[in-house]
C-alpha cells in the first residue's frame, strides 16, 4: 500500500468550526488521502468501535433471518396482525424505513440543484443510507403479502391467468414507486462513485484492490469530454430525482389517504408524509455521521456547520410535521364527520394507544424545540440524543397511524386490539441489524466521502481566498 | 498500467504528447493556447471537473439531455399506455362505476415510468457516450497519469491532429510551463 493513512502532521484534523464545511490546510491531495485512507487502512487497523458496533449490527441480522424463516413456516400468523389490524408492524417500518431514505435524496439532489456547498462531505454517506434503508422498506410488504414467494404477482406481466395488476389502486403504485426510487438511489450512487473507483483504482496498493476498483471504474481517466456529459447526466439525475423523492412519500401516503379509514381520509397527507420523511432521514444521518467523523477522525471534512445545517433542516421538518398534527385535530373537528371526531379522540385517550400518541407528540413536536437554541445545535451528544429521540417520534407517528386507526373504525362490534409479537420485533430489529452491517461495511470498504466533489470544494475554497488576498 | 511501459520506445506507435500541470488554471491556460495555435484532437485530464475546460478544447455535447428528453417522453407513454391497455383491454374491471379509462388514476405510474426510464437512459446514454466501459486507453501508458486522478491535470495533444508534429508540438507544450511533457504510447 502506499498511503494507508493520511500524515497527522500535514494536516490537523480538527474541526474548524461553525462557518467552514472544510479545515484549513487541505489540497486535492490531502482530501484524496484522508477520504481513501479510511478504505486502504489495513484491515487490524480498523477502528475497535466498528468491530464492536458491526459485531452487534450482525447479531440482529441473524435474529432477521430466524424471524423470518419463521415466518416462512408459519405465515403472517406469527405475528400479532388480525383483523380489523391487518396491517400491523409490516406497514409501520416500510414507510418508517423508506422515510429514512428520503433525507439522502433530499441531500444528493435537492440540496445539489440549491447550490448549497454544505452539502458535499454527507451526500455520499446519506445516499447509501437511502440504498439500505430502502432495501430494509422493501422486504416489508413482501414479507406481509403472506405468500412472499408470489411478489412478482405485483408487477405487470403477461402471464397464463390472463390476470393484471389494478393501476387504479395506490397500493400498485406504490410498487411503482418504489421500486423507481430504489433503482433511481441505485443509479445515482452508482454514478456519483465512478470517479472515486478510479481514484481508488490508481490508489490501491495490492492488484486484488485495484482489480476491484478497476472493473468498477470502467476504465474512467477524467477525460474533460467524459466529465462534461457525466455533469450533464448527474444533474439530469438530481432533477428527475428530486420530483421522484416527493412523488414515492405522496404515492406511500395514497395508500392511507385514499382509504375511508377515519383518521387516514385527509388531503393533509402527502405534504405531512413528505415532511416527515425528510425530517426522520436527517434525524438517521445525524445519528450516523456523530458517531463515524468521531471514529475516523473526519472532523475536518465533517465539520459543526454540517450539524449545524442538519440540526436546522430537522428543526424546520419537525415545525411542518408540527403543523400536520396540528391540522389533523382542527379537521376532526371543524369537519363535523363524527366518526373522524371519534377517531381523534381515541387518539388522544379513549383507546387503549393513548400514551403512543403523546409519547409521540414528546418525541417529535417538545424535544427538538431544544434545537432552537445554538447552543444545543453546537452541542453534539446532545444533537445525537435528540436526532435518536426524532427517530423513535416518528416511528411512533406511524404507529399511531396505522394501529390506532385501524383498531377502531366505524363499527364498535368490530374494534380490536393489536399486539406485537416477539416475531414483530425480531423483524423489526432485525432490519435495523441489516441497515447497520451494510452501513458498516460502506464505511469500510468505499470511500464514505465524494472524493471529486471535495477537491470541487478546496478548490473553490482556494480561489475565494485569493480573491479575498 | 495496463500494458507495459517499454512499448513507448516502438517506432510509429504514439498516441500524443502529454503535458502536466499543477492547478486547473496553468491547463485551462494551456488548453486555451493550444486551440488558439490550431490543435484540435485533444483532451485533457482533471481529477474532477474543471468549468469551461470543455469549451477551451472546443468541445460541447448535448447528446444526453436529447436523449433523456426523448426517453422521459418514451417512458410516460409507455407507462400511460400500459395503464390504459390493462384496464380497458386487456382485464376490464368496473370499479365503483366509475369509466374504463379512468385516466386520472394512471398518472402516478406515467410520473414513475417517466422518470424511471429517463434515469436509466440518463447513465447508460452518458457512459455510452463516454466510450465506456472501455479496459484500455493509451493514456494509461503515462506513469505519472495515475494522478489525474488525485491532484494533477493533464493535456494530450493527439497524434491524430493534422497539424501534430512531434518535436514542435512537444515544444508548444514545453512553452506553456508545465510540471512535465510525456510521450503517449498507444
Amino acid at each position: 500500500m502506499k498511503t494507508e493513512e493520511p500524515e497527522p502532521a500535514s494536516v490537523a484534523t480538527l474541526d474548524p468550526g461553525p462557518e467552514k464545511i472544510i479545515g484549513p490546510g487541505h489540497n486535492f491531495g490531502s482530501v484524496t488521502d484522508e477520504i481513501a485512507g479510511v478504505v486502504f487502512r489495513p484491515f487490524t487497523k480498523t477502528p475497535r468501535q466498528l468491530f464492536i458496533g458491526f459485531a452487534f449490527a450482525f447479531l440482529l441480522v441473524n435474529l432477521f433471518l430466524v424471524a423470518v424463516t419463521w415466518l416462512f413456516i408459519r405465515g403472517v400468523s406469527v405475528w400479532g396482525i388480525m383483523i380489523p389490524v391487518a396491517w400491523g408492524f409490516a406497514i409501520v417500518n416500510f414507510v418508517w424505513w423508506i422515510g429514512i431514505g428520503h433525507a439522502g435524496t433530499l441531500i444528493s439532489a435537492i440540496l445539489l440543484l440549491l447550490k448549497q456547498d454544505w452539502r458535499t462531505s454527507i451526500n455520499r454517506f446519506a445516499e447509501s443510507m437511502t440504498l439500505f434503508a430502502v432495501a430494509c422498506a422493501g422486504m416489508f410488504p413482501i414479507l406481509h403479502l403472506g405468500r412472499p414467494w408470489l411478489a412478482y404477482w405485483l408487477l405487470p406481466y403477461p402471464n397464463t391467468m390472463w390476470m393484471w395488476p389494478q393501476p387504479r389502486s395506490p397500493l400498485v403504485w406504490d410498487v411503482f414507486a418504489v421500486s423507481t426510487y430504489a433503482t433511481v438511489s441505485l443509479l445515482f450512487w452508482f454514478t456519483g462513485l465512478i470517479p472515486d473507483f478510479a481514484t481508488m483504482r490508481d490508489k490501491a496498493g495490492n492488484s486484488t484492490a485495484r482489480r476491484i476498483f478497476g472493473t468498477l471504474a470502467m476504465g474512467w481517466r477524467g477525460s474533460a469530454k467524459h466529465w462534461t456529459r457525466y455533469q450533464k447526466a448527474y444533474l439530469l439525475l438530481a432533477g428527475l430525482s428530486t420530483p421522484l423523492v416527493i412523488s414515492v412519500h405522496s404515492v406511500v401516503s395514497f395508500d392511507f389517504a385514499v382509504a375511508i379509514v377515519p383518521g387516514w381520509h385527509t388531503t393533509i397527507f402527502p405534504p405531512y408524509f413528505v415532511a416527515g420523511a425528510i425530517y426522520s432521514g436527517f434525524a438517521m444521518v445525524l445519528t450516523l455521521a456523530i458517531p463515524v467523523r468521531r471514529w475516523y477522525h473526519l472532523e475536518d471534512l465533517i465539520t459543526m456547520r454540517h450539524i449545524e445545517c442538519m440540526s436546522k433542516v430537522m428543526l424546520g421538518t419537525g415545525l411542518i410535521v408540527a403543523y400536520g398534527y396540528g391540522m389533523e385535530a382542527f379537521m376532526s373537528w371543524y369537519s363535523g364527520n363524527e366518526y373522524e371526531r371519534y377517531a381523534f379522540l381515541n387518539r388522544m385517550w379513549l383507546g387503549g394507544y393513548w400514551w403512543t400518541y403523546w409519547l409521540l407528540i414528546l418525541c417529535n413536536i417538545l424535544i427538538p424545540q431544544a434545537l432552537w437554541s445554538r447552543k444545543v445545535r453546537m452541542h453534539i451528544p446532545t444533537v445525537f440524543v435528540i436526532s435518536l429521540v426524532v427517530n423513535v417520534g416518528m416511528w411512533l407517528e406511524r404507529f399511531v397511524i396505522v394501529v390506532t386507526s385501524l383498531s377502531r373504525d366505524f363499527v364498535p362490534s368490530s374494534w380490536g386490539m393489536y399486539y406485537p409479537t416477539v416475531w414483530d420485533w425480531s423483524t423489526y430489529f432485525g432490519t435495523i441489524g441489516l441497515f447497520l452491517s451494510l452501513m458498516f461495511l460502506f464505511i469500510r470498504g468505499l470511500p464514505a466521502i465524494s472524493i471529486f466533489e471535495m477537491r470541487e470544494v478546496v478548490h473553490h475554497t482556494e480561489s475565494t481566498h485569493d480573491h479575498a488576498a | 498500467m495496463i500494458t507495459p511501459h517499454d512499448k513507448s520506445n516502438k517506432q510509429g506507435s504514439l498516441y500524443g504528447i502529454m503535458a502536466e500541470f499543477d492547478d486547473p488554471e496553468s491547463l485551462l491556460e494551456a488548453a486555451r493556447r493550444a486551440r488558439d495555435e490550431g490543435y484540435r484532437a485533444m483532451d485533457a485530464y482533471t481529477p474532477m471537473p474543471v468549468e469551461g475546460l470543455a469549451e477551451a478544447i472546443g468541445f460541447s455535447s448535448n447528446w444526453v439531455q436529447r436523449l433523456v428528453l426523448v426517453a422521459g417522453l418514451c417512458g410516460a407513454s409507455g407507462g400511460f399506455l400500459l395503464c390504459w391497455w390493462m384496464t380497458v383491454i386487456a382485464y376490464p374491471h368496473v370499479v365503483a362505476g366509475r369509466p374504463l379509462n379512468s385516466w386520472p388514476a394512471y398518472i402516478p405510474i406515467t410520473f414513475e415510468t417517466m422518470v424511471l426510464i429517463s434515469c436509466i437512459t440518463a447513465v447508460v446514454g452518458m457512459l455510452t457516450l463516454n466510450g465506456l466501459p472501455q479496459p484500455y486507453h493509451p493514456v494509461f501508458n503515462v506513469p505519472r497519469f495515475e494522478h489525474a486522478s488525485r491532484d494533477k491535470f493533464f493535456l494530450c495533444i493527439e497524434a491524430s491532429d493534422s497539424k501534430f508534429d512531434p518535436a514542435a508540438t512537444r515544444q508548444f507544450l514545453l512553452d506553456q510551463n508545465p510540471q512535465e511533457v510525456s510521450d503517449v504510447a498507444s
